[in-house]
């Protein structure tokens, strides 16, 4: 077997991707319904040594999927309801691709489970925030990740044809688990009967036809003959309900245009972020441009003037351009530079500008949040804030000279794991709240990155609220806002220390301890599925009995049969 | 005639012991009303009332299984038999080969093996309701007979299954054992599980290709269940082989019959036109091979399987004759395959367990090019310039491999736009059928045959030709 997915001696990946150059999904719109094929070109892995068998995945299929549920709720904003099917005549979707899986680094199954479980929560998020509803129309078999996939959907239809079963055959075949919600989606979402998750989970060939509906697996069954017809009557059915509270504005979409980085040996530049990088301190460097002026007042237009400025392209938009570079920037620094530990973000203001027009642009994208491109701008700040929080760097956000986090930019010191800032008497550098921080942007957990910051400290979380005025050092670390606050005579050599220092830890310990602290309080079930794939999954798929070298999924596919260690950990 | 523990008064005759197991007798006796009410809907139709000169089980000593008498299809004796064999059975294959035998099935293999038994079991009743029509443009009460001898016994096979479902699998395996009565072939809602089972088989010429060619795959696949380490399965299936045999007879013989009449016919014709005489041309027998043989070859499943590497290396299915093979772990060793990489045909070496299907196809392949040679020495006696052949296993495959690429019969990869264009010479068509229907008549008088087909060289159990092995009366 080859190896795989060794991202740094191979040519890195690339998370963008537009319509004209998909390889595996085949994308139809008919007015308020779309229809989303699978059909994977087994001749197209993104890497060398695995064949994409019978619709199953790898990073390469999921980038494209994910690029399509993004584009569908901007460029197709007259979609309510999307089925998701398979162009496959016998199977809907195998699941991650076995050999890939079995191939690749640990690192490099962690980052591929991490992204194509960003991607299903994307599918739930539109569904419940775009009125763009999924189905999933399974017209063949349904295994492993190809069933999770449909469980991202809100009803899932199976086809009746005697053979066609929804299975999740991870433990009984491949000694691992499913690894994008299958388990969390199936007794959380589907409420499906423990007992039975139990049974269906450990049974490979999965369950089919009338048994499948009974236990809640799949919402319908149709025959073969009938399936398409019935599930087109079905997303016919969904669209009034889709529909309901749908937001206004002329529904006409706009165009997401290429992000054109210029990329360097050691940097990648783009508009509005730029993160750099050093191999040899392992640390990065990404940096956000706050909106000037003009992009303030196109917000200030509202939310049609803020959609007809992107038609012709989203370039003109700040708030959706420099979240659309930063989306791009986390997913490269995760998958491309893996030796890169710590990341240091700095906000700083676009020339001639300071925390006011940040401020000034979240007042208004707030005011213009009920258009639905605002609306949608604002849903993809969130998803991009949540991308940060889920990427297992360390982040120090630093503001020192020169930098200006205010509200929106300010969730990415609170996302941070520390928030580093200068206190300098002549020249003060200041933080400022919005009111796009009081609920737009949320966390997994549901709660804000406020919230969740001053979860033992209520009344202090209390005098925040409605609070727009600049903060300096002292107010902003008064406000539990700050980690460390230091003068300007202590801010190199404190800075750089706590950088040494963070880059001599283990990367492990650091990421398992990082993603602890990062969400306290309450439990959804998004929160709960990436929870447990860094817990559980993450850890059977170090464990000999998944990859050692007589472990299940090692030996999946080999002539040898799998021999595990019985003692129970 | 019949050993002590067959017991053959019940409903049900059987060697296992029916009459003290309650459980199981009365799991069979619930699926045996519904069984026969598939068989009057999916069985052979309108000859219900016909008794037919057929070889029934009543024993299983060698020789003891051939009881002939008429009978009537719906009284016909499904029975339930196990190979008798005395031996303390062994795991013939794989890791565990050499280890007892399991009587029951082990709860680790409880899928694998119950997906083994349904996919099988599954053909046995998809054969019968793809040949039902048949009996009513049978060439000869000699070959309707062999018709329905076929039907019976697949029949007989399905019960074999489902025993084996009842007795080993709980609940699900009679959930499974009433699927199989449900599913249909052909039927684009509820088709049969495997793709050769769902072909249309309208004439006597399909007929005697699927008993030649996908019956032998029957044969293979119960070979190498009946090196299963479940031994109850091995058993089943050793005893179901003798009967298959005769399935491969008729298939073997019917074409052999039909090319030895070609041959005469091509002799009488003044400028060698077959069709003209009414009789079937050899550019359509050999698009019957090539249809025939490539769908069975799918059968056999994928060239490169972790399904086959696992039920061998578990000991649940072993190769063709395993006694045969000093090294029954074959953990190491290659087997090359030809792959497809970058648009052109490549060997590769994938590990000997991966390859299963392929060893098995491999000893199918053999047996059937030995079956051409007859035909072609039939065709050199009767002084046909004529050579029938098989087509590369490549060729016309629906799985595996070889499935999404085209290949011309001689196996070299060819686009899809010239398979498209030559798929008419290759393989049969919709509009071969109203040729053969249209010479297919019915020919019901003892004795006589269509002038499509040559006669047998004898007749059944030492009875003459014009027996009449059907009384139509």
């Amino acid at each position: 077997m080859h190896d795989v997915a060794k991202g740094a001696v191979l040519a890195p990946v690339e998370f963008e991707v537009e319509p004209t150059r998909y390889r595996h999904w085949k994308v139809s719109y008919d007015g308020a319904i779309a229809r989303v094929a699978m059909d994977v070109d087994p001749a197209a892995p993104l890497r060398d040594g695995y064949e994409l068998k019978l619709n199953s995945y790898d990073l390469g299929v999921d980038v494209e999927l994910a690029d399509i549920v993004r584009r569908m709720r901007f460029e197709h904003p007259e979609v309510r309801v999307v089925v998701l099917t398979s162009g496959n005549d016998r199977v809907f979707c195998a699941g991650a691709n076995i050999h890939m899986l079995g191939s690749s680094t640990h690192a490099w199954k962690v980052n591929f489970c991490k992204f194509t479980n960003e991607t299903r929560c994307e599918i739930e998020d539109a569904t419940a925030s775009s009125h763009q509803v999924w189905i999933a129309a399974c017209n063949g078999t349904t295994a492993g990740g190809g069933y999770e996939l449909a469980m991202a959907c809100q009803e899932i239809y199976l086809q009746d044809d005697g053979n066609s079963a929804v299975s999740l055959p991870e433990v009984p075949l491949l000694g691992v688990l499913p690894g994008t919600g299958g388990l969390t989606r199936l007794v959380d979402k589907r409420k499906v009967r423990r007992d039975r998750a139990d049974v269906f989970s450990t049974t490979a060939e999965g369950i089919r036809g009338k048994k499948a509906v009974q236990w809640g697996l799949v919402d319908a069954i149709f025959p073969r003959s009938k399936f398409d017809e019935k599930v087109l009557e079905r997303a016919k059915g969904l669209i009034a309900s889709a529909s309901a509270g749908l937001p206004p504005g002329e529904r006409k979409g706009v165009v997401l245009s290429p992000l054109a980085p210029e990329v360097g040996p050691t940097s990648r530049r783009y508009r509005h972020v730029s993160l750099e990088w050093d191999e040899t301190t392992r640390v990065a460097r990404l940096t956000m441009t706050g909106p000037s002026a003009a992009d303030v007042a196109l917000v200030e237009r509202g939310g049609e003037a803020m959609r007809q400025a992107c038609v012709d392209g989203s370039a003109a938009l700040w708030s959706l351009q420099a979240w659309r570079e930063l989306d791009d920037a986390l997913l490269h620094l995760r998958v491309n530079h893996m030796q890169v530990g710590l990341v240091i973000v700095r906000a700083v203001p676009a020339q001639g500008c300071d925390l006011q027009q940040v401020l000034a642009h979240d007042a208004a994208l707030a005011k213009a949040r009920d258009h639905w491109f605002a609306r949608e701008v604002l849903l993809h700040t969130g998803r991009v804030l949540r991308r940060l929080d889920n990427t297992s760097r360390s982040f120090f956000a630093f503001g020192d000279q020169g930098t200006a986090f205010g509200g929106c930019m300010l969730e990415l010191a609170l996302a941070a794991d520390r928030f580093y800032m200068l206190d300098d008497a002549d020249a003060p550098v200041k933080v400022a709240l919005s009111e796009l921080e009081e609920g737009a942007l949320p966390m997994h957990n549901g709660r804000t990155r406020l919230q969740t910051r001053l979860i033992g400290a209520p009344a202090q979380l209390e005098t925040l609220v409605g609070r727009r005025d600049p903060l300096d050092a002292e107010a902003a670390d008064d406000a539990g806002l700050v980690t460390v606050r230091l003068d300007p005579i202590d801010w190199d050599d404190d800075t750089r220390i706590a950088m040494e220092e963070r880059a001599s830890l283990s990367p492990d310990a650091l990421t398992g301890m990082e993603q602890n602290l990062r969400f306290p309080g309450p439990e959804t079930p998004d929160s709960k599925i990436y929870a447990r794939l860094s817990a559980w999954q993450n850890w059977i798929f170090i464990r000999p009995n998944a990859t050692g070298p007589a472990g299940a999924l090692t030996l999946y596919g080999r002539p040898e049969r799998p021999q595990f260690d019985w003692q129970r950990v | 005639m019949t050993t002590p523990n067959v017991d053959l008064d019940g409903k049900i005759p059987n060697n296992v012991g029916l009459s003290d197991d309650p459980k199981l007798r009365r799991a069979l006796e619930t699926w045996l009303p519904q069984y026969l009410e598939w068989w009057n809907d999916m069985g052979p139709t309108d000859f219900a009332d016909k008794p037919v000169f057929l070889r029934t089980a009543v024993s299983v000593e060698p020789g003891g299984w051939a009881h002939y008498e008429h009978v009537k299809m719906p009284d016909y004796r499904w029975g339930i038999f196990l190979d008798p064999s005395p031996e303390a059975a062994h795991i013939k294959c794989g890791d565990d080969a050499g280890k007892p035998a399991w009587s029951d099935v082990p709860g680790e293999h409880r899928n694998s093996l119950r997906r083994i038994i349904v996919t099988q079991a599954d053909t046995e009743p998809a054969s019968v309701e793809q040949q039902r029509m048949l009996g009513h443009i049978a060439p000869s009460l000699y070959d309707l007979r062999n018709l329905f001898q076929v039907n019976v016994e697949e029949g007989r096979h399905l019960w074999a299954m489902v025993y084996l479902l009842h007795k080993f699998f709980g609940r699900d395996g009679r959930d499974e054992a009433d699927e199989l009565l449900v599913r249909r072939s052909g039927n684009p809602d509820k088709p049969r599980i495997l793709g050769a089972f769902n072909q249309p088989c309208d004439h006597w010429l399909s007929f005697f290709a699927f008993t030649m060619f996908t019956d032998r795959d029957g044969k293979y696949q119960l070979a190498a269940l009946s090196e299963s380490g479940f031994d109850p399965l091995a058993r089943t299936t050793q005893f179901m082989l003798t009967e298959e045999a005769h399935h491969l007879f008729v298939g073997e013989t019917g074409l052999d019959r039909i090319i030895k009449r070609s041959a005469e016919l091509q002799k009488l014709d003044k400028n060698g036109d077959v069709r003209a005489q009414g009789g079937i041309d050899f550019d359509l027998i050999q698009r019957t091979i090539n249809y025939w043989y490539t769908y069975s070859l799918d059968l056999f499943g994928g060239e490169i399987s972790s399904n086959a590497s696992t039920f061998f290396a578990t000991g649940l299915k072993g190769r063709y004759r395993e006694d045969q093979y000093t090294d029954h772990r074959a953990i190491d060793g290659s087997y090359r395959i030809p792959v497809v990489e970058g648009g052109k045909l490549i060997e590769q070496d994938v590990p000997v367990r991966n390859a299963m299907n392929e060893v098995l196809r491999d000893a199918y392949v053999a047996d059937c090019e030995r079956a051409l040679r007859k035909w072609n020495k039939t065709l050199e006696a009767a002084g046909s310039p004529t050579r029938l052949s098989l087509p590369s296993r490549r060729f016309h495959r629906h799985q595996g491999i070889y499935a999404d690429y085209r290949f011309d019969p001689q196996g070299n990869l060819i686009s899809h736009e010239a398979y498209e264009a030559n798929k008419h010479k290759w393989v049969l068509v919709p509009e071969d059928n109203a040729y053969l229907l249209s010479i297919m008549k019915p020919c019901y008088e003892p004795g006589k045959f269509a002038n499509w087909i040559a006669a047998p060289n004898k007749g059944i159990e030492g009875q003459p030709i014009d027996f009449e092995y059907v009384r139509m009366d």
